[in-house]
Parts: structure tokens; sequence; C-alpha cells
């Protein structure tokens, strides 16, 4: 990371910090705003939050690491959260699962080479009754078919 | 006994102004009302909502606080996304209530991280009652004030335990704390905190406004009212159903057109399993207790897959902090693989069992203590089918 970019990124977070408050109970609205301009909360970033939240980093990282949203590198754009429990697979997931690995030639849990689309699965996301379903970022796609949910990815611009 | 549709929740003629009636009484009237109720907690540990509310009420403390858990991650459950979505002035309403009941000023929602779609709806109807003087400063002419704040999960299925929902709330990873002491002496940041499932903040204002004695008409002795019940798996009509307590699965089966079906998983992959010969019991506190939701199996789904799926789930979400849960769930999702391999012998399926039973005693919170459920449920009722495989 370059110093300049650094010291944007010192700046931005002493901004959501000031916004939120520098308490604990801040520590996850901070995070989340970070994570939902980011991507990902880097160590630098974790660094600088511990310092503002006047916490020791490896707290920031206890939690980071332990929420399933949250991430530490930088993956893809589009974060693609395929359901795979139970209401969801016998929906039929697995069909799906498969196209979209066909499509982007990924496996789930890798990112494209293009850093367009990183592959995961989710657990039940309560979509229980119009699956197989799937998140991208923050939208919900739901009764996907093969042929749907391919095009739903070509339309990720 | 007839299936009634839509009775307290699902029914907007029944829902009134509570929250008007509600700010005319004293608290302890709205307590007792509560309590008179018999409105049990929806979440799926029916807990007495009147009981818990007196006992925040009477703990002494400058502040207090007001939690509605829309953290709904139990797999197969979708009912609350359905209240906030349709339903979302009843639930606030409710919410408001309570704290007026309490004493709380301050209330939050916890959003699990998945429905952050619904944040700006959800937004938009807070900013509309403050407007309205439902929330902020002297509601509705009265000296209560009440605020309402949401906060996001993000993504772990244990913050829909209250202790752990209460970790993650003061900033630290939702691990369960021990209980005693509960909530409703040592909540959030240290005060008294009563927390609440999505659909028991809704019941409450259509409890004030059409009285405990019509409440507490519908459904059996011991569970009181309706239950929302999320729908999914082998049939026609998915979706959310508010029937009666004391509904029998035959008629819930009946009722969403399900064909063939071999067992339903009740409550979740944390609840029980109930296969064909059981249909005829019924949903309440007494007998199939549930948070909400039933996942339907037809007769051509391997019982053996439906395990994995759920022991994959818990593996996953253990938060990791106790030993039974964090080992004891990895070890019956490798007894679940061995089975599938063909190498687990009928003694050690035996020893699994009785793992799975030493956790339900020995997990520190409800993760442990009932993700054994389906391995045995399905282990005892399905062990032929599964053991004739091979």
């Amino acid at each position: 990371m370059l110093v300049s970019e650094k010291s944007a990124l010192t700046a931005e977070i002493e901004g959501i910090v000031n916004e939120y408050g520098n308490t604990r109970d801040n520590l996850l609205p901070i995070l989340q705003r970070i994570l939902n301009k980011h991507g990902h909360i880097s160590e630098f970033a974790q660094q600088e939050v511990a310092r503002l939240l006047d916490i020791h980093p490896v707290e920031v990282y206890g939690v980071v690491t332990f929420y399933g949203f949250m991430r530490v590198k930088e993956e893809g754009r589009y974060i693609v959260r395929l359901c795979k429990t139970i209401s969801c697979d016998l929906a039929g997931k697995e069909a799906i699962a498969r196209a979209i690995e066909r499509e982007l030639d990924i496996k789930f849990g890798e990112t494209t080479q293009d850093k367009k689309f990183t592959l995961e699965y989710i657990n039940c996301m309560g979509m229980c009754d119009a699956g197989p379903a799937m998140l991208i970022n923050d939208t919900v796609y739901t009764h996907l078919t093969p042929r749907k949910a391919i095009e739903i990815l070509k339309n990720c611009k | 006994m007839p299936i009634i549709n839509g009775t307290v929740l699902f029914n907007k003629e029944n829902h009134g102004d509570g929250l008007k009636k509600a700010l005319e009484l004293k608290p302890q009237e709205i307590i007792m009302e509560i309590r008179e109720s018999g409105l049990k907690g929806r979440g799926g540990a029916g807990f007495p909502t009147g009981t818990k509310w007196m006992l925040a009420a009477a703990a002494i403390s400058e502040k207090k606080f007001v939690i509605c858990n829309a953290d709904e991650g139990e797999p197969g459950t979708f009912k609350d996304r359905v209240l906030l979505d349709e339903y979302t002035r009843l639930v606030f309403e409710g919410m408001i209530i309570a704290g007026y009941a309490i004493g709380a000023s301050k209330g939050y929602v916890y959003l699990r991280g998945e429905y952050r779609y619904l944040l700006n709806k959800l937004k938009s109807e807070i900013d509309k009652m403050y407007s309205e003087n439902q929330l902020g400063n002297n509601i509705l002419g009265s000296n209560f004030h009440f605020d309402i704040e949401i906060r996001l999960g993000s993504g772990a299925y244990v913050c829909g335990e209250e202790s752990a929902l209460i970790e993650s709330l003061e900033g630290h990873r939702g691990e369960p704390r021990n209980r005693p002491p509960y909530p409703v002496n040592t909540g959030f940041m240290g005060y008294p905190t009563i927390v609440n499932n999505v659909e028991t903040f809704a019941a409450v204002p259509v409890i004030i406004f059409k009285g405990a004695e019509w409440f507490e008409k519908i459904g059996t002795d011991r569970s009181k009212g309706t239950k929302l019940i999320s729908v999914s798996g082998d049939c026609e009509k998915p979706g959310v159903y508010e029937v009666p307590f004391g509904t029998t699965i035959n008629e819930m089966l009946e009722m969403v057109a399900a064909k063939d079906t071999k067992a339903v998983q009740i409550g979740g992959a944390s609840g029980i399993c109930v296969p064909k010969s059981e249909f005829g019991r019924n949903i309440s506190f007494e007998d199939v207790s549930t948070g909400g939701s039933i996942i339907i199996f037809n007769k051509d789904r391997d019982m053996l897959q439906v395990l994995k799926n759920f022991m994959e789930f818990f593996v996953e979400e253990s938060c990791g902090q106790c030993t039974p849960c964090r080992i004891g769930n990895i070890k019956l999702l490798e007894g679940v693989q061995m089975i599938e391999r063909g190498e687990c012998s009928m003694s050690y399926l035996k020893e699994l069992i009785e793992l799975g039973k030493t956790m339900q005693i020995a997990s520190k919170c409800g993760l442990g203590q009932s993700s054994p459920n389906p391995f045995i449920a399905i282990m005892t009722h399905f062990e032929n089918e599964i053991f004739t495989q091979w």
C-alpha cells in the first residue's frame, strides 16, 4: 500500500469513527462501513480502527475473522453466495453450482482472475420457499435455474 | 378443529391501534395483560413473554434496553422476513410497547446481514414513525420517549442466541455467555434487557388492542394464540402460514399440498425430525415445539443426505467456544460420512448417539444443545432405511 493510500484510508476511517463514536459497541457498524466501501478490511484498516477505539488490534482481528461476511483480503467485486442449506439443496442448488462453476471457470471458494467474481456458499439465507437462492453482494435472487443464474451473472457489469 | 388462517397477525382488521391504547394504560397493566394472554416467546424457546417483561420491569436501573431479535438464521425459517417486510409497523409498535412496559427508552433491531436488502424499507418506516410522533419524545402526547436503531449482523447463525446477540451488539465476537445471569438482569452493556423474537413483538399490539381474553381463546391449553410456520421442501404451496397452536402435522401437509411425504423436519436444523407414523402430532409447546418452520421430505429423499446437510451446517456455525459443540459436531459429521462409505459399525453408531446426548447436556448454549437432535432423530427413525442400503 502506498503512503498516500494509507493516509487517505486513515482519514476515511477517522471520519467513520467520528460519525459513530469511538466506543466498542460501534465496532461492528464501523467495520461494516469499511467493508461495504472497500470489499475487505485490510490489516492496516484493522490497526487504524483499533487505534481509534483504543483497543488491541487483536480484538479487531478476532471480530473480523469471526463473522462470515467480513473478509481481510481483497476479493471479487461481486461476491456470489449460493445457499447450500437444506431447502435450497432439495430445490436443486447443485445444478446451479455446477453451471456457475463451468461458466466462470472457477470453483467455489475462488475468485476470477479479473477480480470480478468470488464464489462462495452461504448457510440458510431465509429464502427457503423460493429456492434455489443466491445473494450477489446485497441483492437476493430466487427461483434460480442454471440458465437464469448465468444470465444474472452476465448482467453484472 | 377448524383451520383459521391469519387470526392474529395476518389479519389487518385485528391490528387496530394497540400502541395508542397501550400508552393510555399503566406499564403494570400492560404486563398483566400480556401475562394473562399466555403469550410465549416465538423464537423457539417459548419463555412466557409477560414473565420476562415483569422481571425486566422489576429490575432497578437507570437504563434498560429492548432488543428485537431479527437474526432469523434457523434453516427453513423465513417468517420474520415476511413480518419485517409486510408488517413492519406492528413489529416496531410491539417494541415501543415493551419499552413503555419495562421502562426502557432505547430499542435495537438486530437484523441478520442476509436481510440487508430490507434495511432501507425498515429505516424509512422508522423515519415515518418519528414524523408521526410514534417514536422520539412524548410519543402520542404521553411522557414516554423511545428510539429505535437498526444494527446489522454479519453472517453468524449463533448470534440468534440472545447472549451472543448482545455480545455482537457490544462489538465482540458472537460467543454466547453463561446464563444466568440472564439479560433481564445483566444484558446489553450490563443493563437489564429484554430480547424478544420479531413475531413475539408483532403479537403484542394486537393483544393489547383486542384484549388478552380474546387472544387466550385461540390455540391450546398451554399454547395460546397462533404460530407463523415457514413451509419449504417437497410441497406445492411453500410459504408462511399462520395457524392456531394445536394444528396437526397432517393438517399442515394438506394445507400446503404435500404428496408422498416421508418425514418432516420441524423447527429447522436444530429441531426434530418427525416420521410419517407421527403426523398426528400437533404444533404446540407441549407437543412438537417449533420456532416456526417445517421442511417437508417426500418418499424419494435420502435421509442420510438430509442429515449430512444439517451436520455440515452445524460444523460451520458452531462458534467454537465450548468443546462439546466444537468437536462433537465434527465427530457426528464424520460419523455420517462413515455411514455413507459403509464403514460405520452399529456399536460405533451407538457411541455417536451417546455423544449426541452428552452434547445436549454439556454444551454451553442452545446451538450445541440442539445440534445433535436431527442426528439422534434420523438415526432412530430411519436406521433401517439407512443401513439396508449397504
